[in-house]
């Protein structure tokens, strides 16, 4: 089945008024793929990922996940699927503690020792042990983005959307996010939005570029980075 | 062995709870345990506020309502029934069942949260407006007149279960009553321990995140303003109890406003906080109304403006955070006050 279609878009359009911000986007995902995507500020590459976990609802165009049309679907809905995201601008529980965070991702559907189980694993993996008691609205931004991808991983997803996870991280913390990125990625597929191009070599593997709302190419990541069309638009000038 | 200090806290309420349910009859007389018990009734409506405002992040305006529902539910139920152990059930369930349909419609259909604020206000004036328009011996329901604004005399009390014959005498009211408010306490931290009430509190927390996880939102929230709807009927069907008379100012905006300002007082996001708000309040509008010192609602105004300026955080939050770890009774905690929805300051 690892070869089989995960996640199939087809058109994908979000009108906001006048402005298109994802355009007749198209994209086929297999399982356990890892995908890269890429694009200048404002390309349309958070818009697209709210209009795959149900946040936004296309303007038109479908979305399948596994052949089951998920087109205008509750969140909660293609959350329930299998599809998990940690979001550009965080979202994480402030008020409660790192481990309670974990937990709620954890505990859906599953009996509250399974629950916890998966939380004192996901804790060591991410190494927050340190920090499991401390509430999370306290701790630095870094460490925020490794609570919500400790609590995306939680859920046990079989997509897992991360929408810029290296911002504001230090150089370490850097290098952590792809090694993990490239071990998650031995069973769960995963689409990674990132600005730091050093960051996508680390991860090599198939790239999309976006470009105000549509895709510009998608090629593996050393014709991408090596593609004039690329560099003109990460330059600001006007795609070809 | 350790004891979760959590669990410790819980304890020592409980034990707190039976001490004065039983002690209280001991040094009070007869007078005074009889006014401690609408403080009760009080305490667990403010139990039921604190509970959906505090921990599910819904603020409802006009919790009087179920409140009301509970009271009527009671006192229609027993003129008709005689005996009491069907009514206290139809009390809860009255106001269960309205919020299950009003929640539906509010939560379901994606009301945003300041018009739930505004739409349990207006449900409570209309409810008000309704019962108080039904004087006359055309407005009855089974054998019970419901007398408009005049409202319902000569409620028969509790009796004990299944047995009509025996009505409880007020100093038995008083076990009643503080025995329903540990039990309903303790329902509440079993609700808030569980895998539901951690949910509960993490959709107050970031109801967003809450979603792209799993969880329905809609759902959490639907079944949350259903429990607290129990709980102020509950609440409403000792207060009927109590005096043995209900009439539609059960219904009315003080009511409401009343319980916001008990649980702002005791401490938003806490469980005793509320109960604390409630009697502490009540016991000073008591004084106040017997000295003749100062009018009750001017009372209630400056006591609120008082602590929004001095203690916003209310008085539990303050003794569990500052006093008692200064006290080095508990650790200090790093721990925010969470209060969920957004308090006016
Ligand atoms: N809710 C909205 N209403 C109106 N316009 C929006 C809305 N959300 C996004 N946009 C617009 O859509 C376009 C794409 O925004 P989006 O956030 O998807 O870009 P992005 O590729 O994620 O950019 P960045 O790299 O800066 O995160 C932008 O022009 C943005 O202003
Ligand atoms: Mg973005």
């Amino acid at each position: 089945m690892t070869s089989g279609t995960l996640l199939e878009v087809r058109g994908a359009t979000m009108r906001f008024g006048g402005v298109t911000a994802v355009d007749t986007v198209d994209l086929t995902l297999r399982e356990v793929e890892l995908r890269c995507l890429i694009g200048p500020n404002g390309a349309g590459k958070s818009t697209f990922f709210k209009m795959l976990t149900g946040q936004l609802v296309p303007s038109s165009g479908t979305i399948q996940f596994r052949g089951k049309d998920i087109t205008g679907s509750n969140p909660h809905e293609i959350a329930r699927l299998g599809v998990g995201i940690k979001t550009q601008v965080p979202n994480v529980f402030n008020g409660l503690s790192v481990r309670e965070n974990v937990f709620i991702g954890a505990a859906r559907r599953k009996s509250i020792k399974h629950a916890r189980q998966i939380v004192s694993e996901t804790l060591s993996r991410l190494q927050l042990d340190s920090i499991a008691d401390r509430i999370v609205g306290q701790l630095a931004h870094g460490q925020r983005q490794w609570v919500e991808i400790a609590t995306v991983l939680a859920q046990e997803p079989d997509l897992i959307l991360l929408d810029e996870p290296a911002a504001g991280m230090n150089h370490a913390e850097v290098l952590r996010t792809a090694e993990l990125i490239r071990e998650i990625n031995r069973t769960q597929a995963l689409v990674v939005v990132e600005h730091d191009m050093q960051f996508i070599r680390m991860i090599a593997s198939t790239v999309t570029v976006f470009n105000q709302g549509r895709v510009l190419m998608e090629d593996d990541v050393g014709h991408v980075l090596a593609d004039q069309r690329v560099r003109d638009v990460y330059l600001g000038k006007q795609a070809a | 062995m350790k004891i979760d200090p959590r669990w410790a806290g819980f304890l020592v309420m409980v034990a707190l709870g039976l001490l004065l349910m039983f002690g209280l009859p001991q040094v009070l007389d007869l007078f005074g345990l009889v006014q401690m018990t609408v403080f009760v009734a009080m305490a667990m409506f403010a139990l039921s506020q604190g509970f959906l405002w505090g921990y599910g992040g819904i603020m409802s305006f006009g919790q009087a309502a179920f409140f009301g529902l509970g009271g009527y539910a009671y006192a229609i139920a027993v003129i008709n029934l005689g005996d009491s152990t069907l009514p206290v059930v139809i009390a809860v369930a009255v106001p269960v069942v309205f919020a299950a349909l009003l929640g539906y419609f509010m939560f379901y259909g994606r009301i945003s949260d300041a018009y739930i604020g505004v739409i349990t206000l207006t449900v409570s004036v209309i409810l008000f407006e309704l019962v108080n328009s039904t004087s006359g011996d055309a407005y009855h329901i089974g054998a019970a007149q419901l007398g408009g604004f005049n409202g319902i005399p000569g409620v028969p009390p509790l009796n004990m279960p299944g047995d009509s014959s025996s009505p409880l005498d007020p100093g038995q009211m008083w076990y009643a009553a503080v025995g329903s408010l540990i039990m309903v306490y303790i329902v509440l931290r079993a609700i808030l321990a569980s895998r539901f009430g951690r949910v509960v509190v993490a959709i107050r927390e970031n109801e967003t995140r809450a979603m792209l996880i799993g969880y329905d939102p809609r759902f959490y929230k639907l079944l949350t303003f259903m429990i607290a709807a129990g709980v102020a009927g509950l609440a409403g069907c000792l207060f009927t109890n109590w005096g043995g008379f209900i009439s539609p100012t059960v219904f009315s905006l003080t009511m409401s406003a009343q319980v916001i300002i008990f649980v702002l007082v005791g401490g938003l996001g806490t469980l005793l906080g509320p109960m604390i708000g409630a009697v502490g309040i009540e016991y000073l509008i008591t004084i106040a109304g017997s000295q003749h010192l100062v009018d009750a609602n001017l009372g209630l105004g400056i006591v609120l403006v008082a602590f929004v300026l001095l203690v916003p955080q209310g008085v539990v939050p303050l003794i569990r955070d500052k006093v008692l770890p200064f006290a080095k009774l508990v650790p200090r905690q790093s721990k925010p006050i969470p209060t969920g929805a957004e308090v006016p300051r």
